[in-house]
């Protein structure tokens, strides 16, 4: 079903490019002369197994790792040390592995704070909250609240996050990376830990951020089948460094990839 | 039963987000500033309002601001006391420079020296976070704790080394100094009180206030989302500085009359961070509860032994309630760690159910 | 120009003009940093084994010197006619009182906090601090009281060196207290590597979850960590109360050991001492060359910009552990 994209995601522009990145710390290579691209309006999963440098990645990329090799370009543009919020401003959101949600507030509160870098009134009119703050709060919510629809999370809307099950913590963690508008999206494991039926949920909105948002989306998943259903193309990594690159059923026969998740006779 | 919202609909998100989203907490609001601004000052008896609501209102504002940095930024600051005692020197020296200024207009400006020396002291936290940023404040209240005893310029050259407060008046009324009557000095404390409180409730729930709360709970989430760590954090500085510094000077100038650099020294700033746990982290009426209690609790223990008819020699007493208070605190922390505000938020969801148990 | 000579120039210039000077400050600041340091030493003990950050450390040092002094003094009072075996019985007995401190402690504050926020436990240590310093002036009063340095057996008096063309005067207290301390530190060690319980502390320090999970009593750790912090500061408060007199005024000490212990880096035990050297050395040092510059009381400060500085260049202390941001 998504064969056509595949296609089609080959010819469109590069959104990002990583071009020959190595990164390590200390003494330990993260990773290895890794160049791969991200095209715009694809789904681009990045896989391999446990340790092989997908989290690494992410975090090079949205400037929280610097790397000591390499170069990264988003929208053409190329910077060498990019800081986190620099990231964010560019428009490049993300979600963690581990949820990073911000605890203590409440979901309307977390994807309220997404919206953070799209409001602009000063200081002077958020001390008294009149006039241009208020209605510019107000205009930030009606678009909170079409995320919160978008997500069906609207009764969750006023709980404290840390207090919610972990599947709709995910799903909050969504919802303030979408409220950020990104041009790129990046899922660090979205379905880690879910049954079957979240995994769907999940899927189903991953799917929609990218066809009715146009969202370009990299993404970091385990599960196979996922992976396999959802990508347009796929990137694999092992010790650091690429083996694999290309559609998934490219990928899925590789002797390299079958290797490095199975193992290899000696 | 009473305090119910059902029926009460929101059709906007202006509604929604208004400061008092439920009818019962805006006429309980009114009820409270309509006691507090006029049933007070005529039925209080000028030393109860002396020593008791002018002093609550003074601390509240303190913990406040502290709660604005530690409860909702995430900041550990020590350093309470002498930033308060920055905002009473600058006022004192403000009002030595400019007679004729108005002095109200000097305690808020006052506030902005304390907000300028609390940002300087605040640039640690660039770097060192948590337990390891007590030494930041630390050296802050030490540093100028020292500073208010070793710099004559801050209180004249007086040889007592204390600062006393000039009577000042406005609109021909003294306001300040031993001409000023409590009641003027309570309705002007009151006001500013309430003015600050409401900005503070203005700014937590806003941008500013989720960009705290975001470093608070995850400093690399919310850089991650475009937050910029060190303004923000800097920014907390600044405006609990500002606080801590109106605090302070209104604590000189419209409560003490006078004040020695022992006051601002490092019990003070425990003091207040005794306020805003015992009252709850990140919560306003939390600091007014907490406040109250540290406030109020000496002054009833000090009454408790008389009406029993006990005398108790006043030194035993001071040891005894050392431990009452030590105790009480352990206590509270055990029963409700999130502060007399969470005992509050349960208090109403229980009245809101009332008379079922859930 | 003259600012800078003199911040600069000018106190190195004296160093080197009265080395002997220099090497009495030089050891008044070791003396006064194996102190920090032991105080700070309680701090890390706690702080590794129950992640409590124990403000009370200091309230401890003091109530235990209290209760020796105060406790001998109602021996004496009580027909013991012998100074020595009345400081001695007070000090078995002070121990004791510690050890049910300790257990105290862990009854009412801990077990009942577990699992809290970092600074919920810290609050309730301030409540605790306000609580034994009440206590202590209860039972013994709240006038300051002079060690019982004689009846210990501590020395007295003070060793004169000629050296460097100059006298340096070493109090024979201050070398029993760097000897002690010594002892006192290697025995920790030992106790910490070689024995059961220390390695179960160990295990307590590293994961609570994982310790409980294999079968380490969490109760029977704290208390004897919280015991231990107690001995630690019964010597202090011993060591310290010898040098000047024991009252509350003491607590004090607690705010010089702060910046030692972040210095070293909250959770090790040789940062502690190197920490506290380094502070008790380099407050001597700026007190007595660039103090005068300044007008005096900057050791109130001073500590705390030592460690300031160093912090900014490591942000976990000299010997903490590297934190490494995970997401």
């Amino acid at each position: 079903m998504k064969e056509p994209g595949a296609t089609e995601a080959a010819a469109r522009e590069v959104l990002l490019a990583v071009e020959n990145v190595s990164l390590s710390f200390g003494g330990v290579k993260a990773l290895t002369g890794v160049s791969f691209d991200i095209r715009k309006g694809e789904i681009r999963a990045i896989i391999g197994p446990n340790g092989a440098g997908k989290t690494s990645m992410l975090n090079v990329i949205n400037g929280f790792y610097h790397p000591q090799q390499g170069r990264i370009s988003f929208k053409g543009v190329t910077r060498n040390r990019m800081r986190p919020f620099e990231a964010a401003q560019g428009g490049i959101a993300r979600t963690f592995q581990n949820v990073a949600l911000f605890r203590g507030m409440s979901a309307l509160d977390n994807i309220m704070a997404g919206r953070t870098l799209k409001m602009n009134r000063n200081f002077f009119w958020q001390l008294i909250r009149f006039g241009p703050a208020a209605a510019e709060e107000v205009a930030h919510r009606r678009r909170v609240e079409e995320i919160i629809d978008f997500l069906q999370i609207a009764h969750i809307r006023k709980v404290q996050v840390g207090r919610l099950p972990y599947g709709l913590q995910k799903r909050v963690e969504l919802g303030r990376a979408l409220a950020m508008d990104p041009d790129l999206l990046l899922l660090d494991e979205p379905m880690a830990g879910m049954n079957l039926e979240e995994k769907e949920d999940m899927s189903r909105y991953i799917l929609d951020v990218n066809e009715h948002f146009g969202t370009t989306i990299a993404l970091i998943e385990h599960d196979m089948g996922v992976v396999m259903d959802l990508s347009d193309r796929v990137v694999v990594l092992d010790h650091g460094t690429k083996i694999a690159d290309g559609v998934p059923d490219a990928v899925k026969s590789d002797q390299a990839v079958i290797s490095a998740y199975l193992g290899v006779a000696h | 039963m009473f305090y119910r919202e059902a029926g009460q609909y929101k059709t906007s998100y202006e509604a929604d987000q208004a400061t008092f989203p439920v009818l019962q907490d805006r006429i309980g609001m009114i009820v409270i500033l309509a006691v507090a601004f006029v049933v007070v000052p005529l039925t209080m008896s000028s030393f109860v309002i002396n020593s008791v609501l002018i002093p609550f209102l003074i601390f509240s504002l303190a913990a406040i601001g502290l709660n604005l940095l530690l409860g909702y930024a995430g900041q550990l600051s020590l350093g309470t006391g002498a930033f308060m005692g920055v905002g009473a020197y600058a006022c004192y020296k403000l009002t030595t420079i400019f007679p004729d200024a108005n002095i109200i207009l000097l305690i808020i400006v006052s506030g902005f020296a304390s907000a300028a020396i609390g940002t300087v002291f605040g640039l640690p936290s660039l770097r060192i976070k948590g337990f390891y940023l007590m030494v930041g404040t630390l050296a802050a209240q030490f540093f100028l704790s020292w500073c208010f005893i070793r710099i004559p310029w801050l209180y004249n050259n007086n040889v007592s080394g204390a600062i006393e407060v000039p009577t000042r008046a406005v609109f021909g009324i003294p306001v300040s100094g031993p001409n000023a009557t409590p009641v003027t000095r309570y309705l002007i404390v009151l006001t500013i009180v309430v003015v600050m409180t409401w900005i503070a409730s203005n700014l937590v729930r806003g941008r500013i206030g989720r960009m705290w709360m975001a470093v608070r709970d995850m400093d690399i989430a919310a850089e991650l989302i475009g937050i910029r760590l060190p303004r923000t954090k800097l920014l907390a500085f600044a405006v609990s500085s500002f606080y801590c510094g109106v605090a302070g000077a209104m604590m000189v100038f419209l409560w003490l009359g006078a004040a020695e650099p022992d006051a601002f020294n490092i019990n003070r700033s425990f003091l207040i961070l005794f306020m805003i746990i015992i009252g709850g982290l990140g919560s306003l009426i939390g600091s007014f509860i907490g406040a109250a209690f540290i406030w109020g609790l000496p002054i009833m223990l000090k009454s408790v032994p008389e009406t029993f008819g006990i005398s108790i020699g006043s030194a035993t007493l001071e040891h005894l309630q050392f431990m009452v208070v030590g105790a009480l605190i352990i206590f509270f922390l055990i029963v409700e760690p999130h502060g007399l505000a969470r005992l509050w938020q349960i208090a109403k969801q229980k009245l809101r159910v009332w008379p079922f148990p859930y | 120009m003259n600012i800078l000579y003199r911040v600069f120039i000018d106190p190195f210039m004296q160093m080197g003009q009265a080395p002997d000077l220099l090497v009495q400050t030089l050891w008044e600041g070791l003396v006064a940093g194996v102190l920090y340091a032991l105080i700070a030493l309680g701090f890390v003990l706690i702080f590794k084994a129950s992640g409590v950050f124990n403000f009370a450390q200091g309230i401890m040092v003091v109530f235990a010197a209290l209760t020796l002094v105060g406790l001998h003094a109602l021996l004496r009072k009580w027909g013991v006619s012998s100074g020595m075996v009345a400081a001695y019985l007070a000090l078995a007995i002070t121990i004791v009182v510690m050890f049910a401190l300790a257990w105290c402690i862990e009854r009412a504050i801990l077990r009942p906090l577990v699992n809290q926020p970092d600074i919920i436990l810290f609050m309730a240590t301030f409540g605790l601090t306000y609580f034994l310093v009440g206590l202590g002036e209860l039972v013994f009063g709240g006038e300051p009281k002079s060690m019982i340095t004689e009846d210990l057996g501590l020395p007295r008096g003070a060793i004169e060196i000629k050296m460097l063309g100059g006298f340096v005067s070493l109090q024979k207290i201050d070398i029993a207290a760097a000897v002690i301390a010594s002892v006192m530190v290697t025995s920790l060690a030992l106790f910490f590597q070689k024995t059961r319980i220390g390695r179960a502390l160990r295990a307590v320090a590293d994961s609570h979850k994982a310790a409980l999970s294999v079968g380490i009593s969490l109760e029977q750790v704290w208390v004897v960590v919280w015991f231990a912090a107690g001995i630690v500061a019964l010597t202090t408060g011993i060591m310290w109360g010898a040098r000047s007199s024991v009252s509350f005024a003491l607590e004090i000490v607690a705010f010089k050991a702060l910046p030692v212990l972040v210095l070293g880096g909250l959770t090790s035990i040789p940062g502690a001492i190197v920490g506290g050297l380094i502070i008790g050395i380099g407050e001597k040092l700026g007190e007595f060359y660039w103090g005068p510059l300044l007008g005096s009381g900057i050791e109130a400060w001073f500590a705390y910009l030592i460690a300031l500085i160093f912090l900014l260049v490591r942000p976990q202390g000299l010997f903490g552990e590297r934190i490494i941001e995970r997401i």
